[in-house]
């Protein structure tokens, strides 16, 4: 099968007299495995019904390869969607479902029968081919569901949230069998989901949407890493906020002087000036902690604080460290060694903690 | 209390049932009531009813057809819709009139001086003759059991999920498509419940075609009543109610049958 490549041309969309959709642009590659991450409400499966023709849009355009969709219905769309609650036919066995699209194509029964059980081996529910949908655990009959639309040979296929309703264990299996079967059959995944988890582990682009706009397109590593505003850096995995004030400007880095921490430095991605206040992120995994005081070189920054809350997860420990001057840092300590490393760490232990200023980014630069 | 069951059927089902049954095989006396001797002289008039039978078949097939096809979207408008309690209270009001004055009042819209032929008549046209035919009963048999066909299609219809419409129409199917091989089948249970409701009644329906009907409308329950009241064959009164609850019987179980998974 060949993906589809999508291009979104400034769709804007309302309900009522709330704007959903605000100027949305996207550029989705053939091939791509595409997210788009948002919180509830941010306008993602709005945008994908857009795609998908069940949500007509107020200006803008839709583009399919180039030509524009916008004006055919749902049912004459290259592209299938697999929506949350997997909406099989009821009515009809696993096999009819599958085979629901091919009769429309009018395909002789033969052929039908061979592409049923090729995409029943695909996902691998061979054995389950006469059983009703009612008779299927959830992950069973989210592949069903998948099944049927790549059936239908779609060139983009649009999932809405397709694993939200399972639990945590089943999600990560079925997130790495989506990743291998968009692998197989090579065409364009439009992946819709509020888990950034799952959105930043399979996906080759991600786009995050915040109230209904684009707030960032990138790789995961990018949106990760560099978030473009609080939204991102928030959304995004857990970090640390600090404002700060620039006090001296050196050729790779900003020292810094931030209220409850002190001093510190923090790499220069973005122009500023002294004196201009700085939004910096920082995650916790990037910090390290330990009992003992670090050497503290002349670029490292390093500060002592007490441990006021200690969170074990098993493979790693997230502690809440109150600074000196009173900020708390969260620092996420992986355990490669936990117990050979060195003491542990307690509740209310004094801690050192430390991190590289190469690892910090500006996030905006908020007032001259 | 499985005893209370036994009992309500017992007294308001069996019992009643059994008496029209035994009735059915004994000797009328001249002024209505029954001689104790068997006899199957009662349904050897079986014959000479089989068009009055076969016409009360037909309008209730034809006005059953007719109420479920206007109930369809209708249920499925309701159930779609933001104002659905509001939408289904005016489903029940005309229960709230007694259903011979709302059968009569058709007597008055339909009839050669009533409101549509008052208005036809600001234009030339007519009187036509709407009232006493076949037309003017299975149009207010419609009309009288249209709710009892939108309730249970509105429940099935309710329990459909838009999401299984769209992603038939995502897949490629018709909007046609779409309502004949995936919304009908989804509200099977409903559309039998409609049937049932609506059909059965409609077979023994006494009042309309006795207050819309003409000479040549006449149904089963008008001749049960001539026979019970006006003849006082008491047998063949019994010996006709016996074959009406066959019939029902039959369609239920023939649609039934029909209406099970291929």
């Amino acid at each position: 099968m060949i993906g589809g490549e999508v291009s979104i041309k400034n769709v804007s969309k309302f309900f009522d007299d709330f704007q959903v959709l605000k100027n949305v642009s996207l550029d989705i590659k053939k091939g791509e495995f595409f997210s788009i991450l948002g919180p509830s409400g941010c306008g993602k499966t709005t945008l994908l019904r857009v795609i998908a023709g069940f949500e007509g849009v107020e200006s803008g355009d839709v583009l399919l390869d180039g030509k524009s969709i916008l004006n055919l219905p749902p049912n004459k769309r290259p592209v299938n969607i697999i929506f949350q609650n997997y909406a099989l036919f009821p009515h009809l066995t696993v096999f009819e479902n599958i085979a629901f699209p091919l009769k429309l194509k009018k395909l002789s029964e033969n052929e039908i029968n061979q592409r049923v059980s090729e995409l029943l081996s695909l996902i691998r529910m061979e054995e389950h081919a006469q059983k009703m949908p009612s008779q299927l655990s959830g992950g069973q009959k989210q592949r069903v569901a998948i099944a049927r639309a790549l059936a239908n040979e779609p060139r983009v296929l649009l999932l809405d949230e397709p694993l939200s309703a399972l639990d945590a264990k089943l999600r990560q299996e079925l997130l790495v069998e989506l990743d291998n079967l968009h692998d197989r059959v090579g065409i364009t995944f439009i992946y819709v989901t509020h888990d950034q988890a799952e959105a930043i582990s399979v996906s080759d682009r991600v786009a995050l949407m915040n109230e209904g706009e684009i707030v960032q397109v990138g790789t995961p590593y990018e949106v990760y890493e560099s978030p473009v505003n609080v939204f991102a850096a928030t959304f995004i995995g857990e970090t640390n906020l600090m404002k700060a004030e620039v006090v001296e400007v050196e050729d790779e880095y900003y020292v810094v002087e931030s209220p409850g921490i002190g001093q510190f430095r923090c790499y220069r991605d973005k122009e500023a000036k002294k004196g201009d206040v700085l939004l910096i992120t920082l995650r916790p995994e990037k910090i390290r902690i330990s009992k003992r005081e670090f050497q503290s070189g002349k670029i490292f920054n390093v500060f002592h604080g007490i441990v006021e809350e200690e969170i074990y997860m098993g493979h790693q420990t997230k502690y809440f460290v109150r600074l000196d001057e009173g900020y708390i840092m969260k620092v996420y300590k992986q355990h490669a060694r936990y117990i050979l490393d060195e003491p542990i760490i307690k509740w209310e232990d004094e801690v050192f903690i430390t991190w590289n200023p190469d690892d910090s980014f500006i996030v905006e630069v908020l007032e001259e | 209390m499985k005893y209370v069951y036994f009992l309500w059927l017992l007294f308001l089902f069996i019992l009643p049932i059994s008496i029209v049954f035994v009735y059915s095989f004994l000797e009328p006396q001249i002024y209505g009531g029954i001689k104790w001797s068997f006899s199957l002289e009662a349904y050897s008039y079986l014959p000479r009813y089989l068009a009055l039978i076969w016409r009360s078949v037909w309008i209730a097939g034809v006005a059953t057809f007719i109420t479920l096809a206007v109930a369809v979207p209708v249920a499925f408008y309701i159930a779609r819709s933001k104002l659905k309690n509001f939408l289904l209270l005016l489903t029940v009001i005309p229960f709230w009139t007694n259903s011979l004055i709302r059968i009569y009042a058709w007597k008055i819209v339909l009839g050669n001086n009533g409101l549509i032929n008052q208005f036809l008549g600001l234009f030339g046209i007519g009187p036509v003759q709407f009232l006493y035919n076949s037309f003017a009963v299975i149009l207010v048999i419609v009309y009288t059991y249209l709710p009892f066909a939108i309730l249970p299609l509105y429940a099935a219809m309710e329990k459909v999920e838009d999401s299984i419409l769209e992603v038939s129409l995502d897949l490629g199917a018709s909007r046609m498509y779409t309502f004949t091989r995936v919304l009908l089948p989804n509200v099977r249970a409903g559309l039998l419940t409609a049937f049932v409701f609506v059909f059965i009644p409609a077979l023994g329906s006494y009042a309309i075609p006795d207050l819309v009907g003409g000479v040549n409308s006449k149904m089963i329950g008008n001749e049960i009543v001539r026979q019970l009241l006006t003849v006082r064959n008491w047998p063949v009164a019994s010996a006709m109610s016996n074959i009406l609850t066959l019939i029902a019987l039959l369609s239920i179980i023939f649609v039934m049958k029909r209406g099970e998974r291929r």
